[in-house]
C-alpha cells in the first residue's frame, strides 16, 4: 500500500547524479570476463511485473552464453520483502531479488541478504545509488534507479515557471482559476507521510537525524519547534482551515483531479506521469516549494537487486549483476520496461533529455535518502496516522507531539 | 456405526438395533464381494497409481528438504491410503479417508503451526535459527580492506585441499585456507594465473560445482590475522576482506575485534553485548506463554485490541442479526401471492449477493467519500458528513456495507425455508382462528429458525472473520490515535491479526498474532458450540 516502495538517496547523490549526466562519456564498464559454463545452474530471480521483460533480456543473453538457466518468478513488489524475509531462512528463497533499498534495514536485521562486489560497475553508479545500499558500511546490493516525487503543474493553467514558495504557488493555483489551486494524496485516512515529506524537511523537522557521513541516526528529529511548526501548517492547511489538503483525496482521486484539469499542482512520482496526462493536460515537473522557509527535500529511493544470504548459486548470481546487468543494453532495457531514473551513468545522460526526467532529476536533486534502518518499520503507522488526525482538524502541537513520543516510544 | 451402505435408506432411526443384528439383517457390502479384476478394479488401480506416486514425490522431496515430520506424515497417509483402498475390511474409511486428509493437511496442521508460532517469537528480526543468524553476523562484519586491488584469480587444487591463486603484478601469489599466501611463480600476463607450479588450476566448470566451497574460502594474506584474507566471489577475481566478528561456539558468544564487544547469545533469540546494543540479526525462539501474556499485559496493546474485541463482537452480531430480520420480512412479504412481479423483484433483491464482495466493498468506499462520494452529494444534499473519518458513522457505514451485501443470502434461505413450511400447521392454525401475527409468531418465526439456525451460527462464525469487507472497505480505519500496528476503529480482530503480523510493510510479529489468532480460534469455537447447543433445544420445541 505504501507507494513509497522507493527510496533513498542523497542530496549529495542527486547533485552527483546532475553532474554525472552532463559529464563525459565513460568507457565500456564491462569486463570482458571470461564466459562462464555454467550449464547444469539455474540462478532463480524474483522480480515484479514491470520489470520482468528487462531481466528477460539479461537472462536471455546470460543463457546463450553460459548455459545456465535463469527462472524468473513473478511476485507482487509489495510481497517482495516479506516473502523474502521469510523463505530465504527456510532455503527456499531465491537467489536474487529486485527491492527498494528501504528493504535493506529489515533484510540485515533478517540477515537474508548477502554483500556484493560491484567491482567495476561501481564507477559507473552514481554514488549516492551505492550508498542507498550501503548499510553501517557495507554494500549489500546492485543498484539500478533512483525515485523522487516532484511538483507537478498543469502548465495550461499555471504556465511552466516553478513556483518559489507554498503561498506563492497558492496564490498562481487561485488566480489560474482551477476549481483546487493544489492537490496532494493523502490515501484517504490512512495518511501519505511519504508524499508530504518535503514540505516537512521545508520546516527542517526530519524523521531522523542525520549524522556528519549522512547516515541516519535513530535519534527522532520531528519533534520540536520545527516538528510543531510543520504540523501547525498542515492543520491550516487541513480540512479545519484552508482545505487545501484533505483525506478525502487517495491516489485515484489526485490522478483524476489533475489529469481533468481541476487541480493546478499536485505533487506525484514519475509512476503517476501517465495517469497525470491521460486526459491531455500539459505539464511541467519542478521541485516541490518551500512551505517553511528551508528547502523542501523529498524522499528519494533507489531501486536494485539483492544476492540471498542463502543463495547456493552465489557465484553465478554475483557474475550475472556484474557481467550481465551491469551492461549499457541491460541498463537501457531496464528503464525502458520501466522508467525510473537511471542510476548508471551511460544510460542516465541519455535519458536527460526528456524534460520530464530531468525534473524528476533536479528535485531529487534536493532530495534526502528515505530511511533504510529498521526503525523505520515502526515509524509510517503513527506518522501517517498523526498527519491525518492534524489534517482533519485535530490539535496540531498536542497530537504531533504524542505521536513523536509514540515513536520514540516505539523503536525504544 | 452407521452403515453407509443401509439399503433401507433411513438416516434417522429412533432405535437402532445392535450393529451384529443390523449386519446380518444387511445385503454384505459390495467391498466384500468383490469377485476378480474388473473395470473398477482397473480404474481404481490407476488411481492408486497415481496418488502413489504424488506421494513418493512428495515423500522424496521432504527427505531432501529434511523436514522430517511432514515426511512422516506424508508416509502414514500414504501407507494409510494404500492400505484403506487395498483390503476389502475399512468400508467406511474408504468414503471418509479423503475429507481426512485434507482436513489433517489443510486445517489441523495449520491450526497446528499456528500454534506453534505462538509461542515463538517469529517476526522482524528473528526470522531464522541461530546457525543463520550467526552466518549474517559473520557476513556484516567481514570488511573489504579499504585499499584493496581487485586481483585477477584463479581457484586452484592440491590433493582434495582448495586454495586461491592471483596475479600481483606478475607475481603468482597462492595459497589455502591453512596455508597463507605466498609467491609462487611469476607470469608475463596480466590475466588470472593460468599455471601455478604445485597446483592444479580448476576450470570454470569446476568451479561451479564448488560454489558453497569457494564463495566460502578466505586466504589468509600473511600469518597476521590483521592483514585480512583473499576471497572471491565471481571465480575471476579476488579482494581481501578482514573479518571482524569472530564467532566461538563453545561459549556461544560473537567477539568484534575492531572494539572489543563480546555479543552473548541470550535466551530472546539476539546477540546482546554486555551494555544491552544487539546486533541486528536474532534468530527464532521458543518464548512460551510470552505473546499471550503481551495481549493481556502490553499497555500500548490493552486498550485498542479491548476496542477491537467488542467492536468484531458487535459487528459479527449486527452482521448476521440486521440482514437476516431484512431478509426474513422481505422473504414474507415476496412469499404472498398477491404480489406482483415477484419472480422479478427477487431476482433484483439477490443482485448484491451476485456482486464480488471486495469489488462491492471499494465501490462503496467510493461512494462514501466524503467529499468526491454520492451518497453525500445526493442524497444528504452535498453535506459534509465524514463517513469513513469518524469512528461511529465509519462503523456504521461499514456495517451497513456488510448489510447491503449479506441480506440477499438470508432472502434466498428464509424464502426456502417459509416455502418448506407445513401447509397443514399453518392451515391448523387459520382453522383455530390465529391471527396472521399470531402465526407469524407462533408458527413460521420458530420453525424459520429451527431450519436456518445452523446458518445463523455459521454466518456468524463467517462475520466474526469477515477480512475482506473490513480490509477493502477502510482497512480498519480511522486509526486509533497512538495504537500500535495501525490498529483502527473498525478493525475487527481477524483484520487486527493481519495489521500485527506486519505483512502490509510495518514491522513484522508473527508469533504475537499467531497468538491473537489462537485467542480468536477459542473464542469463535466456544460461541459456536454453545449455539448449536442451544439450536437443539430449538429442535425439541419443534
Amino acid at each position: 500500500m505504501r507507494k513509497m516502495g522507493i527510496g533513498i538517496a542523497a542530496l549529495a547523490s542527486a547533485t552527483l547524479l546532475l553532474a554525472g549526466c552532463s559529464g563525459s562519456s565513460t568507457p565500456e564498464s564491462t569486463e570482458s570476463g571470461d564466459a562462464i559454463d555454467a550449464s547444469g545452474v539455474t540462478l532463480t530471480i524474483w522480480t515484479d511485473a514491470n520489470r520482468k521483460p528487462a531481466i528477460e533480456a539479461a537472462a536471455k543473453t546470460f543463457e546463450e552464453e553460459t548455459g545456465g538457466k535463469i527462472e524468473l518468478v513473478q511476485k507482487n513488489f509489495e510481497d517482495i520483502r516479506n516473502d523474502f524475509i521469510n523463505q530465504v531462512p527456510t532455503g527456499n528463497g531465491p537467489d536474487i531479488t529486485v527491492g527498494a533499498h528501504d528493504f535493506l534495514g529489515s533484510f540485515v536485521e533478517a540477515g537474508v541478504i548477502d554483500t556484493v562486489d560491484l567491482g567495476d560497475a561501481a564507477d559507473q553508479l552514481e554514488q549516492v545509488a551505492i550508498d542507498a545500499f550501503t548499510y553501517d558500511g557495507q554494500v549489500y546490493g546492485f543498484p539500478y534507479a533512483l525515485e523522487s516525487i516532484a511538483l507537478i503543474q498543469n502548465t495550461d493553467l499555471v504556465g511552466e515557471d516553478a513556483p518559489a514558495t507554498w503561498d506563492d504557488m497558492i496564490a498562481k493555483g487561485v488566480a489560474s482559476g482551477a476549481e483546487r489551486p493544489f492537490v496532494i494524496n493523502t490515501a484517504l485516512e490512512t495518511g501519505d507521510a511519504y508524499t508530504m515529506y518535503g514540505f516537512q524537511t521545508s520546516f527542517g523537522a526530519p524523521v531522523f537525524v542525520q549524522d556528519a557521513s549522512g547516515s541516519y541516526t535513530s535519534e527522532v528529529g520531528m519533534g520540536g519547534d520545527a516538528g510543531n511548526a510543520f504540523a501547525a501548517w498542515l492543520g491550516a492547511n487541513g480540512q479545519t482551515g484552508t482545505g487545501y489538503i484533505s483525506t478525502t483525496v487517495d491516489y485515484d482521486i489526485n490522478n483524476e483531479l489533475f489529469a481533468s484539469g481541476k487541480a493546478a499542482y499536485t505533487v506525484q512520482g514519475p509512476w503517476a506521469i501517465e495517469a497525470l496526462t491521460a486526459q491531455g493536460v500539459n505539464i511541467k515537473v519542478n521541485p516541490i516549494p518551500s512551505a517553511g522557509g528551508e528547502t523542501a527535500a523529498p524522499f528519494v529511493g533507489v531501486q536494485g537487486f539483492y544476492v540471498s544470504s542463502q543463495s547456493k548459486n552465489a557465484l553465478v548470481a554475483q557474475q550475472f549483476l556484474t557481467h550481465y546487468l551491469a551492461t549499457d543494453e541491460a541498463q537501457q532495457a531496464l528503464y525502458d520496461a520501466d522508467p525510473r531514473l537511471p542510476a548508471w551513468k551511460p544510460v542516465a545522460e541519455k535519458v536527460a533529455a526528456d524534460p520530464v526526467v530531468a525534473g524528476f532529476l533536479a528535485s531529487s536533486a534536493a532530495g534526502v535518502p528515505q530511511p533504510s534502518i529498521p526503525e523505520m518499520g515502526s515509524v509510517w503507522d503513527l506518522w501517517n496516522a498523526a498527519q491525518v488526525q492534524i489534517i482533519k482538524g485535530a490539535d496540531p502541537a498536542s497530537t504531533w507531539t504524542k505521536m513523536v513520543s509514540d515513536v520514540q516510544a516505539a523503536i525504544g | 456405526m452407521s452403515s453407509p451402505h443401509d439399503t433401507t435408506g433411513t438416516t434417522t432411526e429412533a432405535t437402532p438395533p445392535t450393529p451384529a443384528a443390523r449386519r446380518a439383517a444387511l445385503p454384505e457390502p459390495h467391498g466384500r464381494r468383490w469377485n476378480g479384476l474388473g473395470w473398477g478394479f482397473l480404474v481404481k488401480l490407476a488411481i492408486m497409481a497415481v496418488i502413489n506416486a504424488f506421494g513418493l514425490l512428495g515423500i522424496v522431496a521432504a527427505y531432501r528438504a529434511e523436514s522430517w515430520v511432514i515426511l512422516a506424515v506424508a508416509v502414514l497417509l500414504l501407507v494409510a491410503a494404500d492400505i484403506v483402498y487395498f483390503t476389502k475390511r475399512a468400508l467406511p474409511l474408504k468414503y471418509l479417508l479423503p475429507g481426512l486428509a485434507f482436513l489433517l493437511i489443510f486445517q489441523v496442521f495449520i491450526f497446528a503451526y499456528t500454534a506453534y508460532i505462538a509461542f515463538t517469537n517469529y517476526g522482524a528480526g528473528h526470522v531464522g535459527t541461530q546457525e543463520q543468524a550467526v552466518q549474517a553476523a559473520l557476513i556484516q562484519g567481514e570488511r573489504l580492506v579499504e585499499d584493496s586491488e581487485r586481483y585477477p584469480l584463479s581457484v586452484i587444487e592440491r590433493g582434495g585441499e582448495y586454495g586461491l591463486a592471483i596475479n600481483d603484478d606478475g607475481d603468482i601469489r597462492a595459497g589455502s585456507a591453512e596455508q597463507p599466501l605466498e609467491v609462487v611463480g611469476e607470469t608475463s600476463d596480466s590475466g588470472a594465473p593460468a599455471e601455478v607450479p604445485g597446483w592444479t588450476v580448476l576450470s570454470v566448470n569446476q568451479i561451479l560445482s564448488l560454489q558453497s566451497e569457494i564463495t566460502a574460502l578466505r586466504v589468509p594474506v600473511s600469518d597476521d590475522p590483521n592483514d585480512g584474507s583473499l576471497r572471491t566471489r565471481d571465480g575471476s577475481t579476488g579482494t581481501i576482506y578482514v573479518s571482524t566478528m569472530a564467532w566461538d561456539e563453545q561459549a556461544q558468544t560473537i567477539t568484534d575485534s575492531t572494539t572489543g564487544t563480546v555479543y552473548h547469545a541470550t535466551d530472546a533469540g539476539t546477540f546482546t553485548s554486555e551494555d544491552g546494543e544487539s546486533l541486528p540479526a536474532g534468530w527464532m525462539v521458543h518464548v512460551g506463554f510470552d505473546n499471550f501474556q503481551r495481549l493481556f499485559t502490553d499497555s500500548s496493546l490493552v486498550e485498542p485490541l479491548a476496542l477491537v474485541t467488542v467492536w468484531t463482537f458487535a459487528w459479527a452480531f449486527l452482521s448476521v442479526a440486521v440482514p437476516f430480520a431484512i431478509g426474513l420480512v422481505l422473504a414474507i412479504i415476496f412469499n404472498d401471492e398477491r404480489l406482483r412481479g415477484r419472480k422479478v423483484l427477487r431476482t433484483l433483491f439477490i443482485l448484491p449477493y451476485a456482486f464480488p464482495a471486495f469489488m462491492s466493498a471499494l465501490l462503496w468506499r467510493g461512494m462514501f467519500n466524503s467529499e468526491f462520494g454520492v451518497i453525500n452529494d445526493v442524497f444528504f444534499g452535498g453535506a459534509n458528513i465524514d463517513w469513513l473519518g469518524d469512528p461511529w458513522l465509519a462503523r456504521f457505514a461499514v456495517l451497513f456495507v456488510n448489510v447491503w451485501l449479506t441480506f440477499p443470502y438470508f432472502f434466498l434461505v428464509c424464502t426456502g425455508a417459509i416455502q418448506a413450511l407445513p401447509a397443514d400447521a399453518l392451515e391448523a392454525a387459520e382453522i383455530d382462528g390465529a391471527g396472521r401475527f399470531r402465526q407469524l409468531r407462533s408458527i413460521i418465526l420458530p420453525l424459520v429458525l429451527v431450519a436456518t439456525a445452523p446458518l445463523l451460527i455459521s454466518s456468524f462464525a463467517f462475520s466474526f472473520n469477515n477480512f475482506t469487507i473490513i480490509y477493502m472497505f477502510n482497512s480498519g480505519g480511522p486509526a486509533i490515535p497512538g495504537a500500535p500496528y495501525t490498529l483502527g476503529y473498525t478493525d475487527i480482530l481477524i483484520s487486527a491479526i493481519w495489521d500485527i503480523s506486519g505483512i502490509n510493510g510495518g514491522k513484522a510479529d508473527y508469533g504475537l498474532a499467531s497468538a491473537l489468532s489462537i485467542m480468536v480460534f477459542i473464542v469463535v469455537a466456544v460461541i459456536s458450540t454453545i449455539a448449536f447447543r442451544q439450536t437443539k433445544k430449538l429442535e425439541e420445541y419443534q
